[in-house]
C-alpha cells in the first residue's frame, strides 16, 4: 500500500512538511500527491477519531444487519441510496455473507435507535429483515487503540 | 557492626553505578512525560513469536535446555547469520545461546580479558564495556569518535590508541547512542590495524537488523582474516522486540567458544527455555516482522532528524539502531542541564550524551522507539524549549 495513504489513514494531522521529511520526498510532491488523491476521490475527507465513551451524552451506536431483496435492474443500489440519505446512518457497507447491508446508526438513546429501525429502516421497500446490535465498548477504531487495556499499555521501564 | 567493605570485592566496589539512574528518578515521578529516552522497542513481540512461547508452556516444556541452547535454535541462528550477514558459524561448536546480548558481552569480556590487558573502546557507546573491562582486571582505553567522521571509528584513531598492552577492540556498531554504522570500507581500513597489532575483536551487533538509507549491516567477521579473531555478540531484543525474553547469543572461533561455554555453564546453566522456543519461531518466520518495524523506525528517524536540524539542533544522519544524537552546543547548555531542564520544563525525557562517555558532552540521545504521535508532540515541545533558551540568552 502507498505509504502516504497508510500514514494519513491513521493520523491525518501531519503537515505536508512533516510528511515530506518522513517519506524523503519534496514537500511539493507530497502536496501534489495529496491533491491528486483528493481530486480522484481516493481521499474522501479527514476526520477525528473520537472515543465517544469519553464524551458525556454522546449517545449510542448500533450495527444493524439488513436483509434486502435486490431489484431487477438496480440490484442493491436503490436501497443503498435511500439508506445513505438518513442522517442517523453514519456508515454503510454491502456485505458478502448471511446478510446484505451493514448499517452503522448513531442515536441519542437506545429508544431512538430502536424507533429509527422500526419506523424507517424496516419499512423501506425491499428490506426483508433487520437485526440490531448495540455497541457496548470500543477497543480499537481506525487503527487507534481506544481502550486502556493492559495489553495496550506502554509498560516499558525508563532505564537504558 | 559488620564492616561490609571488608567483605566486598574492591574491584566491584570501585565500579560506578550507571549514571543515568539518578536522572530517570526525576522523570519517573512526573506526569505526562513523553519519553524519548528508552533503549528498547515500543513494539510488542509479534504475536506468532509469543504464541510459540505460550505453546511450549502449554506443552509442559519447562525444563533446562542443553548448556549452549537447543540445537534447533543454534542451527537457526547459524542459518540466520549466513542468510543476513554472510558469515557461517558451526551450530555445534561455534554458537552459544545466552541470557540476552548482555550475558554474551559479559562472557566475552571475562573470557578474553586478563589483568593489565588494554581494551580499546570507541565512545560514545553503550555503558557496559568500560565497567566489564575494569571488573575483569583490564584497562579501558577510550577512543572518542567524532561528529565530523559521523562517529565512525577510523584506522588512524585506532592506530593512535595502540600500546604494547593492547589486546581487545570493542566494535559497538550500529551504535547506541549515536546511530553510527561502519560500512565495509571503514571495516577494511580498521581490519589492517587489527591484524598488524594482533588484536581480538568483540563485535556487538545487537542492532545489526536496524540500518537505514539502503545500508545493510556489515559484520567485521565478514572481512577477510577477521572471523578467526572476532566474537560476535547479538540477540533477539532489538530486531524482534523481545527485550523481556532475555535471549541473545555469542558466535566465535571454537577454542574461544569452548571457554565461553564453561563460564555460561557454571554461571547460568542454560538460557530461558520458553524464550528459546519463541526465538526458533522468530528466526524461521520473523523476517517480515523485522522489515515492518524497520520501515516504521525509518519514518520516525527521518521526521526527527529533519525536525531537529530545522530547530537548530544539528544532527548527523544516523543510519543505524533507533537513536539520533543531536548536538546541543548551540543552546549554551551542558548535556546534563539540557536534559534536566527539558524534562522539568517541557516533560520530555532524553538521555544526556555524557551517560555514554565524556565525548558525549554537547549531545543528547533521542530514541525513536516511540510512537509517531508522541514523537510529534515531543518535537513540538523541544522546539519551544530551544526557542525559550534562545530568548533567555538574548534577554
Amino acid at each position: 500500500m502507498d505509504k502516504l495513504l497508510e500514514i494519513l489513514s491513521e493520523n491525518s494531522s501531519f503537515t505536508t512538511k512533516e510528511l515530506s521529511l518522513m517519506l524523503g520526498e519534496p514537500e511539493d510532491y507530497i502536496k501534489a500527491q495529496i491533491r491528486e488523491y483528493e481530486q480522484s476521490g481516493v481521499i474522501k475527507g479527514y476526520h477525528a477519531i473520537v472515543d465517544w465513551e469519553k464524551v458525556p451524552d454522546a449517545g449510542v451506536i448500533a450495527l444493524i444487519q439488513l436483509n434486502v431483496v435486490p431489484k431487477k435492474e438496480t440490484g442493491f443500489d436503490d436501497v443503498a441510496k435511500k439508506l445513505m440519505a438518513f442522517d442517523e446512518v453514519s456508515s454503510l457497507q454491502l456485505m458478502a455473507g448471511a446478510f446484505d447491508f451493514a448499517v452503522t446508526v448513531k442515536g441519542k438513546t437506545i429508544q431512538d435507535v430502536a424507533s429509527f429501525v422500526a419506523r424507517k429502516l424496516a419499512c423501506l421497500d425491499g428490506v426483508s429483515a433487520t437485526a440490531t446490535h448495540f455497541f457496548l465498548k470500543s477497543y480499537k477504531d481506525n487503527g487507534a487503540i481506544l481502550s486502556e487495556t493492559e495489553s495496550a499499555k506502554d509498560g516499558r521501564n525508563i532505564v537504558l | 557492626m559488620i564492616d561490609y567493605s571488608n567483605f566486598i570485592n574492591g574491584a566491584i566496589k570501585d565500579v560506578k553505578p550507571s549514571g543515568i539512574r539518578k536522572f530517570f528518578d526525576i522523570a519517573v515521578e512526573m506526569d505526562n512525560v513523553i519519553s524519548l529516552s528508552i533503549g528498547e522497542p515500543d513494539f510488542q513481540t509479534p504475536w506468532h513469536i509469543r504464541e510459540a512461547g505460550i505453546t511450549s508452556l502449554e506443552n509442559g516444556k519447562t525444563w533446562y535446555t542443553p548448556n549452549r541452547g537447543f540445537i534447533e535454535l543454534r542451527k537457526e541462528i547459524s542459518n540466520y547469520y549466513k542468510r543476513r550477514f554472510n558469515v557461517l558459524y558451526n551450530p555445534d561448536t561455534q554458537v552459544v545461546v545466552t541470557v540476552g546480548g548482555s550475558e554474551a558481552i559479559d562472557l566475552a569480556f571475562r573470557t578474553l580479558v586478563s589483568t593489565g590487558d588494554e581494551v580499546i573502546i570507541p565512545q560514545p557507546a553503550f555503558v557496559c564495556y568500560e565497567p566489564l573491562t575494569t571488573m575483569a582486571g583490564g584497562v579501558p582505553v577510550i577512543i572518542n569518535t567524532k561528529a565530523e567522521n559521523n562517529f565512525r571509528l577510523t584506522a588512524e584513531e585506532l592506530e593512535n590508541a595502540i600500546t604494547d598492552k593492547s589486546k581487545i577492540l570493542v566494535l559497538p556498531f550500529p551504535n547506541n547512542p549515536t546511530g553510527a554504522i561502519m560500512e565495509r570500507q571503514d571495516l577494511e581500513e580498521i581490519a589492517e590495524v587489527i591484524l598488524k597489532h594482533n588484536l581480538f575483536v568483540i563485535s556487538d551487533e545487537i542492532y545489526g537488523e536496524l540500518t537505514y538509507g539502503g545500508k545493510h549491516h556489515v559484520s567485521i567477521a565478514e572481512i577477510p582474516n577477521m572471523k578467526e579473531r572476532t566474537i560476535i555478540v547479538s540477540g533477539f531484543s532489538k530486531a524482534y522486540a523481545m527485550t523481556g525474553w532475555r535471549l541473545g547469543y555469542a558466535l566465535g572461533p571454537v577454542p574461544v567458544m569452548e571457554q565461553i561455554t564453561k563460564l555460561h555453564q557454571y554461571g547460568i546453566m542454560s538460557a530461558p527455555t520458553t524464550a528459546q522456543y519463541a526465538a526458533i519461531e522468530a528466526l524461521k518466520n520473523g523476517d517480515d516482522d523485522i522489515a515492518e518495524m524497520r520501515s516504521d523506525y525509518d519514518l520516525r528517524r527521518r521526521l526527527i532528524v529533519g525536525k531537529l536540524n530545522e530547530i537548530g539542533l544539528t544532527c548527523f544522519e544516523p543510519l543505524g539502531a533507533f537513536y539520533t544524537f543531536p548536538c546541543i552546543k548551540s543552546t549554551g547548555l551542558t548535556s546534563d542541564e539540557f536534559a534536566t531542564r527539558l524534562v522539568k520544563e517541557k516533560r520530555v525525557a532524553v538521555v544526556p550524551g555524557t551517560a555514554f562517555g565524556e565525548s558525549g558532552e554537547g549531545y543528547i540521545r533521542i530514541s525513536y522507539a516511540q510512537s509517531l504521535k508522541n514523537i510529534k508532540i515531543a518535537l513540538k515541545r523541544i522546539e519551544e524549549f530551544v526557542e525559550e533558551i534562545k530568548n533567555e540568552s538574548k534577554g
